[in-house]
């Protein structure tokens, strides 16, 4: 590569340029050291410090050592860099002064004139010392002399700029020191050179780039300049900065392309505006391409030429980077940004050169970077090169489109002529790939030269991009690539192989909810199926395209006529049906039951409405419309209750369904929702629960596979169902938009109904929705017919007139006119027949739709009500008042009180009673007409009344007291109340000391009445009283029956009094009154009021001489404290039973508080002996009587205070002896023969004089 | 200086999409819907990036001949996706001396997605838009219209 015009030829290959070092002086000394100095040079790195900042860097020299001439010298304003001498070495081996000064020192004298006529300053002496020649001479100055000299002559003030080296060539330390500190001299000096050089060939550089406003300013002599500068880095292995060179350049010519698109042009611009005639593509190959080079240095090149260029360069030195894959990508960015540029400064480009370039430069950069890497390398980093690949592909394609390689009939003629045109513009074959069979250059030509040969290469590289996109997970380019290939296939008319990439793509386009791209590729797939033939496939695309809101009316219109045409013209072959998915025809919207419970009884109407959002862009006649319903006989009777459905179904019969969006996110509704349900499994044998929970109905739709669930356009998908069952509609019109529906049926077999698919048929085309969900169920039930009879009221009261409710469900049963209910009478049930009983027919769905008068006819034993006619499955309700006739219930009950002695029990008794009526069943059975069964009814009526009755004494006057106490809620008016003895005590007169005959007793409320018992003779023991009141409701002022009274039958025995017990306290001698804390006496005088009775007649009598004794024990007992009882406070007496007899007893009593006090109490009881007659069967009674007196008692005490220690110890005695001895027992004598004639009397105590503590309690 | 401004789900499904061109809205939807691979591959590489620390901007995904698409990714991983005219040379420009001075947060891409992801906060603050639904707001609309027309 000479040029003859220059002194030295630019030597620029690139690699094996080093910097220039002129050696002058002595040459042949220089020539023996040359070796081992250049092996040295390179071997220790130097670091090399920078200006403006940049970082330092290690960096290895090596240099170029060429014989000084002066010519090598640049001159002012010569910008070459890589021809510079950066430093000039004088080499000298002298030794001795005189040679000095005859030879050396002349030499170096013009040497140095010479450096400094070129103001060159990078210099260096060097004095090599060899110990041979100086023993040869005897005369020699020392060794230091020479060098002071030349110092001295030469080095003014720069004294290292000479330096010494001893012995080079020997082997010893001293040498290698010695070359040591040449080679680091060397090296600084270097160095700086470069630091100097190169810093003033940048302030230089940027200073004319600082011109590029002015006119006249050439990018191409600039860019020559600072390519010298990145030359010069390379040379240095600077390749960072040798690229930052290039990017600069890049950057500032885009500036100005920019710029110029902006409308400020610069003129040299225009000069890569000159129209495209060469589009060979890039070439990488070489490491400069010199051709390219001289075009932009002689301001010829065009702007791909530049950009071609520049890039080659960058891509060596990223190659010398290591970064191959930088290459691949900014290489994208460069082809990309080309075809920018040149539209941006209106480039003229014949029509496919461009593609050409981009096609052929893609290939190379791959290539180049192929070359450069291994298999492994190149496949981990498809990321980085399938961008290539991909352009590659897309501007082969465009090329055989431009050129007529993709139709059908191959290219016409100007096809060819243009084939021809941009062939010319690839130029010849480039030397350097002539020998590679699959350069670009040739893959290019061969591609275009027929259209087999295209498709070949084409193909090639689709796959090849598509199996790139794939291997690196991105899909959606690769079925985007996939898609370009569909479509040449299509144009090849090879739709079978168009097919899988559409299907494929549109796939993907679904999963993600794209919907443009959707319709776009449809439209596609339905040409492609059209011209394959799959007519279900077809017509099913077209179907969904006609439903396709994002094509256009006309579009629609067509694909939706594609649809009908083929259901009207197909008719010679009835049997074949296509059955196509719904969702795309029309779509469920809701529907509607009538009745709204969904629930019909057989025989009954059930209409169902639905819409039906047509989808299609015309109106659609459809022959029929069908819904298949699936039956099942559902065990749980529960389910047609109308109380499930009130629960369970929408309130007004409307289920809506969710508005399927059909191309909108399928990634959302993939999965449905879930189906959950309550789930309960009872025991077969009792019905009890065994186990509960929930299960999910779809599971199957759930758990199924997810690539199933993308074949949204498989038609194969839907299954037609046959079903028994079907509702149908037949010849409706759809219009755009929402229709109404409606089915009618006849409810047949009872049974729960399932609706599954819903078909529309239009010829022999359907229309499936081949799942109705959510779950539409109706159903259909059949009913026996029932009888229910309840109270109107919370509970039905006996006595008074009661309404009970008869309701009558037909159910199944229709009844006819003389159907009637017959019912056996209970004995104390009337069934009370007004004249005006009316009965309401009600429908199924409780509207009332008649009422009939009831006839009532009762006799005897039967009280027929016959029915008024009514459908099946109505109801009929009517009501008649009942009335309980009371009974005698109460007595047994009562009769239990009797013989309890302690009031205060009975008190208790009756408070734990509490609000409970007595109540009484009446079953009535009724036959009823349906059934040869009859039916047992129970109505339980409530007693509103309780009675209580008590006897009270005075002396021996009795009296009898009835306490009535009314239980119910209502008022009555009690009237004739009477009571009379029944049984033999004829001589008994019942005297009533009630005043009003009427009287009003109010809810919750008692009335009490009292009568005086009188007799004549001896009273008999026992009197049976039967007491009878009559009552009515006392809101009713007159009622149509009479009513009997209410009854309540009583006993009372031992009434008769046979001891009068009289306590008196007579205050101390000598005192007026009792005084708290003196001792009184109390008298208690207990006198026989009657002989020998019959009620005496019992083990504790005894006969003595001509009388009769019985024994008694008395007791005083203070319950209120008030009194303090000193000494024997009880004891037994022997009582003679006779009349008037009177034992009197007298103990010391100490009032505690001052005040009327009312006196202790006196009770008294029979005393009996032990009897063994009656101890073995006796003995526990007697034992618990016992030990519940002792308890008492001992309670008694406690309360007593101190004062009954003695009593105490008494019973603690008598208890004793229970273990052992037989004892007497105690038995309380009835109330009703004791009378305390001092019950209620006070006395009067004042406090004590000297007792004046008053205690105050605060709590 | 936009030509097309999507927004796209977690699931990529858009939930926006619009483009100033409308007879290419086609080419621009299948454009985006590519350049959700980029997404993708640059959302798993920075996988393991702490979530503060991550950039959302992803930067240039894909040139084309006429295009470049550049995308962001919020953290709940909605994508935005801006396609610009590669005629458009402003936000190249300043994109790549920015990008090559380390701060993303210079680029006028980066202040573009932050304005759009500063309107598609307030649309999702909306309590009658549902997440996930497509986006029908008028202020997101009139903020996307104002980054097509504005020229950087």
């Amino acid at each position: 590569m000479a040029a003859p015009e220059e002194p030295l030829p630019p030597v620029i290959y690139t690699m094996e340029n080093k910097p220039i070092v002129t050696c002058a002086g002595d040459q042949n000394l220089f020539t023996s050291i040359y070796p081992t100095l250049s092996q040295q040079l390179p071997r220790e790195p130097m670091e090399w410090r920078r200006s403006y900042g940049r970082a330092p860097k290690m960096i290895h020299l090596e240099s170029n050592f060429v014989q000084f001439k002066e010519e090598l010298l640049p001159k002012e304003g010569n910008k070459a860099l890589l021809t510079f001498p950066f430093l000039h070495i004088y080499w000298t081996e002298c030794c001795d002064t005189e040679v000095y000064k005859a030879t050396v020192k002349d030499d170096l004298t013009k040497w140095q004139n010479v450096l400094k006529a070129h103001s060159s300053v990078d210099w260096l002496i060097v004095v090599v010392e060899n110990d041979a020649k100086k023993k040869n001479k005897t005369n020699i100055l020392p060794r230091t002399s020479i060098v002071d000299k030349i110092r001295n002559d030469f080095c003014n003030k720069q004294s290292d700029r000479c330096v010494v080296l001893s012995d080079p060539l020997k082997d010893s330390s001293r040498t290698q020191e010695s070359w040591n500190a040449f080679l680091t001299k060397l090296r600084t000096l270097l160095l700086m050179s470069f630091t100097k050089n190169l810093g003033k060939f940048e302030d230089d550089m940027r200073t004319l780039r600082e011109k590029r406003t002015e006119p006249g300013w050439s990018f191409c002599e600039y860019f020559m300049v600072q390519e010298e500068l990145a030359f010069v880095f390379e040379m240095l292995q600077q390749f960072e900065d040798a690229l930052v060179q290039y990017d600069e350049l890049d950057a500032l010519f885009s500036q100005y392309v920019v710029n110029f698109g902006a409308g400020d042009g610069a003129n040299w611009l225009t000069f890569f505006c000159q129209p495209v005639k060469s589009w060979s593509g890039l070439i990488l190959r070489k490491p400069i391409d010199m051709e390219k080079r001289e075009l932009i240095q002689r301001q010829e090149a065009t702007l791909l030429d530049l950009r071609s260029y520049l890039f080659s360069r960058q891509c060596t030195l990223l190659l010398f980077l290591q970064r191959p894959w930088e290459v691949a990508q900014r290489a994208l960015e460069l082809l990309h940004s080309c075809v920018q540029e040149l539209k941006l400064l209106e480039v003229s480009v014949p029509p496919g050169a461009l593609d050409c370039w981009v096609f052929l430069s893609c290939l190379e950069v791959l290539q180049r970077i192929e070359g450069c890497c291994d298999r492994a390398q190149i496949d981990s980093n498809i990321a980085h090169t399938v961008g290539l690949w991909s352009y590659a592909t897309e501007k082969l394609k465009s090329l055989g489109y431009l050129c007529g390689l993709v139709s059908e009939k191959g290219p016409n003629s100007e096809d060819l002529n243009r084939t021809v045109d941009l062939l010319a513009g690839l130029g010849a074959e480039r030397p350097e790939t002539a020998n590679t069979a699959q350069s670009p250059y040739k893959k290019l030509k061969e591609a275009l030269s027929s259209v087999e040969a295209f498709e070949k290469h084409y193909l090639d590289l689709s796959h090849a991009t598509i199996e790139m996109y794939t291997s690196i997970g991105r899909i959606r380019s690769a079925k985007f690539v996939g898609k370009d290939l569909a479509e040449f296939y299509m144009r090849k008319k090879s739709p079978q192989k168009a097919e899988i990439y559409l299907q494929g793509a549109l796939k993907t386009y679904l999963a993600e909810g794209w919907a443009l791209p959707i319709t776009h590729t449809r439209k596609q797939l339905a040409e492609c199926q059209k011209h394959l033939g799959q007519t279900e496939n077809y017509l099913q695309t077209s179907s969904l395209l006609a439903s396709d809101y994002h094509l256009t009316e006309e579009q629609r219109k067509y694909f939706c006529q594609e649809v009908l045409s083929f259901a009207h013209q197909q008719s010679d072959s009835p049997g074949h049906r296509v059955v196509l998915p719904m969702h795309s025809f029309a779509q469920l919207r809701d529907l509607h039951f009538d009745p709204s419970n969904a629930v019909v009884h057989v025989g009954g109407i059930l209409s169902v409405e639905i819409t039906l959002c047509s989808q299609m862009p015309v109106p659609v006649h459809v022959e029929q419309i069908a819904i298949n319903v699936h039956f099942s006989i559902e065990k749980n009777t529960y389910r047609k209750t109308a109380e499930w459905l009130t629960k369970h179904k929408t309130s007004n019969g409307i289920i809506k369904f969710p508005v399927e969006t059909s191309p909108f996110p399928a990634s959302q509704n993939i999965l449905p929702a879930l189906e959950l349900y309550e789930m309960f499994e009872r025991s077969p044998s009792d019905n009890s629960l065994n186990t509960t929970g929930i299960i999910c109905r779809n599971v199957h739709m759930l758990l199924r596979r997810q690539e199933s669930s993308s074949s949204l356009e498989a038609p194969s998908g839907v299954a037609l169902e046959d079903g028994a069952h079907m509702l149908r509609c037949s010849n409706v019109t759809l219009e755009p938009g929402a229709n109404k529906i409606t089915f009618r049926t006849q409810a047949k077999e009872p049974g729960t109904y399932t609706l599954r698919q819903l078909c529309a048929s239009v010829g022999p085309v359907r229309f499936v929705l081949p799942h109705i969900y959510p779950l539409v169920q109706y159903d259909v039930y059949s009913q026996e017919p029932q009888l229910h009879v309840e109270p109107l009221a919370d509970s039905l009261l006996a006595g008074i007139p009661q309404k009970v409710k008869f309701t009558v469900t037909t159910g199944h049963y229709t009844v006819r006119n003389g159907d009637s209910l017959q019912l056996s009478n209970a004995e104390a049930m009337l069934i009370l027949c007004q004249a005006e009983n009316r009965a309401v027919i009600y429908s199924n769905t409780r509207e009332k739709s008649s009422d009939a008068a009831l006839r009532v006819q009762s006799s005897d034993k039967v009280t027929s009500i016959s029915l008024p006619p009514a459908p099946a499955y109505h109801v009929i309700e009517f009501e008649l008042d009942v009335l309980s006739l009371p009974s005698v219930p109460a007595a047994g009950g009562e009769s239990d009180l009797r013989g309890t002695p302690e009031p205060q029990r009975k008190h208790k008794d009756r408070q734990t009673a509490g609000h409970c009526m007595v109540t009484t069943d009446h079953k009535v059975s009724i036959d009823c007409p349906w059934s040869i069964y009859s039916t047992v009814i129970a109505l339980t009526f409530s007693v509103p009344f309780r009675t209580t009755h008590s006897l009270l004494s005075t002396g021996t006057r009795k009296y009898v007291q009835l306490c009535v106490q009314n239980l119910s809620e209502l008022d009555f008016q009690l009237s004739d109340s009477n009571l009379v003895a029944t049984g033999d005590s004829t001589d008994l007169q019942l005297i009533p000391l009630n005043t009003e005959s009427q009287q009003c007793i109010c809810s919750k409320q008692p009335v009490f009445f009292v009568w005086e018992l009188r007799w004549t003779q001896e009273p008999p023991p026992a009197l049976h009283g039967q007491f009878s009141i009559g009552f009515s409701p006392a809101s009713e002022e007159r009622l149509s029956v009479s009513l009997k009274p209410y009854t309540y039958e009583f006993q009372v025995e031992n009434y008769f009094t046979l001891y009068n017990v009289k306590a008196e306290i007579f205050p101390p001698s000598g005192m007026q009154h009792c005084r708290t804390g003196l001792l009184c006496s109390l008298e208690v005088s207990i006198t026989r009021l009657s002989d020998l009775l019959e009620v005496d007649k019992d083990e504790a009598l005894m006969e003595s001489d001509q009388c009769f004794l019985t024994k008694l024990m008395y007791e005083v007992v203070d319950n209120s404290s008030n009194w303090a009882v000193c000494g024997k406070s009880c004891g037994a007496i022997s009582m003679p039973v006779a009349a008037r007899a009177t034992h009197r007893v007298r103990m010391d009593v100490m009032p505690l508080f001052a005040g009327h006090l009312p006196l202790p109490d006196v009770r008294l009881f029979k005393y009996l002996p032990h009897h063994s007659a009656h101890s073995s069967q006796l003995d526990a009674d007697s034992w618990i009587e016992n030990d519940s007196l002792s308890v008492d008692r001992h309670g008694d005490e406690q309360s007593d205070g101190g004062s009954g220690r003695s009593r105490g110890s008494v019973h603690s005695a008598s208890s004793a002896e229970h273990k052992g001895l037989p004892m007497p027992r105690l038995q309380a004598l009835p109330t009703g023969q004791v009378f305390n004639s001092s019950a209620g009397m006070q006395v009067l105590v004042l406090p004590s004089q000297d007792n004046h503590v008053l205690e105050v309690s605060v709590t | 200086m936009a030509v097309c401004i999507a927004v796209i789900a977690k699931e990529n499904y858009p939930l926006y999409i619009r483009s100033t061109p409308t007879e290419n809205e086609l080419k621009f939807h299948y454009m985006v819907h590519t350049s959700l691979d980029v997404v993708d591959e640059k959302i798993s590489a920075m996988g393991k990036a702490l979530v503060d620390q991550r950039e959302l901007y992803l930067g240039l995904l894909y040139p084309t001949e006429d295009y470049k698409v550049y995308g962001y990714v919020t953290n709940s991983k909605v994508k935005f996706v801006m396609v610009v005219d590669s005629s458009n040379t402003a936000l190249r420009d300043n994109e790549i001396r920015s990008v090559s001075a380390g701060d993303w947060r210079t680029t006028p891409g980066w202040w573009m997605f932050r304005k759009l992801h500063n309107s598609y906060t307030d649309v999702m603050c909306n309590p009658f838009y549902n997440p996930g639904d497509r986006i029908q707001s008028r202020a997101f609309d009139n903020m996307v219209m104002s980054m097509m027309i504005q020229v950087c």
